[in-house]
């Protein structure tokens, strides 16, 4: 199963995407943000970082890249696509997904270990989870802070969509301390933590970020078969 | 050369985290009579030849695509002199 990481301008862990994906057991290939070619990639993993330095908003800019154009149309159409941190950004920007993310309401970047609650493990993303497990990986974020109207809030609740929410402390004023949210079909999420960085002991706080990527190797099967 | 402005603010209900850092400034300050501030963005656009509606329509279309976020944000667009 290949499995693209989407390399913008400004990225940060695409890096460490590309290495989860294969601890994981899948194919990674590294997909260039100018070309509209997604290489007949499975899914594709929008990377954390600073797309573009942030500018305007961020992934204001990204969103409009020639590979995008194809995710979105891929996305539409079914093809499992992850956001982390940047990456969620971008979806948001994108309108892949509800809402946006804004400046934490304490204006600091903060970088911790974060103890999140997987509520849905409907999505092609955490189907290896079991809902109410709780994980701990890392969070690194300016701009954080989901925010919907209380409509759009409700409905995300409603269906279900409300991907993985923080316990414990709220580390950037998100509504309803949402973490990460799914699309109506569950093949689009975007995660505010980052799983990637928690894939191995040697690095990471510990390895329960690697059930998104052994998630979506489940689905592309399950799909083929 | 004409020059269109478009001025894009967070809609009332989003929070504003730098407005509120900027007015805490302020207060320490000893400003008094002020009760909130708010911060956005200006953008200076500088056009070639003469604005046309045409011209207009465009840049009102890049004012909600690409400038604003109209999830949280609002914008307002003029033609300066």
């Amino acid at each position: 199963m290949k499995i693209g990481v989407v390399t913008f301008p400004g990225s940060l862990d695409d890096r460490d995407a590309a290495r989860a994906v294969r601890i994981a057991g899948g194919d990674a290939v590294a997909l260039w943000h100018g070309d509209a070619d997604l290489g007949g990639v499975d899914a594709v993993i929008l990377p954390g970082g600073f797309s573009y330095g942030d500018y305007l908003r961020c992934g204001a800019i990204a969103r409009f890249a020639p590979a995008m154009r194809t995710i979105i149309e891929r996305a539409h159409e079914g093809m499992p696509v992850l956001g982390i941190c940047n990456g969620f950004q971008i979806l948001c920007e994108s309108h892949l997904l509800p809402g946006a993310l804004t400046r934490n309401d304490h204006l600091h970047f903060v970088c911790r270990d974060q103890r999140l609650r997987i509520e849905s493990n409907a999505t092609a993303w955490t189907s290896d989870y079991a809902v109410g497990q709780e994980i701990v990986i890392p969070l690194k974020n300016g701009e954080g802070g989901f925010v919907a109207d209380e409509r759009t809030l409700d409905e995300l609740e409603g269906e279900g969509r409300v991907v993985a929410r923080y316990v414990g402390v709220n580390p950037n004023g998100s509504r309803r301390d949402i973490a990460g949210i799914s699309n109506a079909a569950g093949n689009v999420v975007g995660l505010m933590p980052h799983p990637e960085h928690a894939v191995e002991e040697l690095t990471g706080p510990t390895t329960d970020g690697l059930g998104f990527f052994t998630s979506v190797l489940t689905a592309l099967v399950a799909g083929r078969s | 050369m004409p020059r269109v402005v478009v001025d894009v603010m967070l809609k009332p209900e989003i929070l504003d985290p730098q407005g509120r850092a900027v007015m805490g400034a302020f207060t320490r300050l000893g400003v008094s009579g002020v009760s909130d501030i708010r911060q956005g963005k200006r953008f200076e656009i500088t056009i070639d030849g003469d604005v046309t509606e045409a011209r207009l329509a465009e840049l009102h279309r890049m004012a909600e695509e690409l400038l604003s976020n109209p999830v949280i944000e609002t914008y307002d667009l003029r033609v300066e002199p």
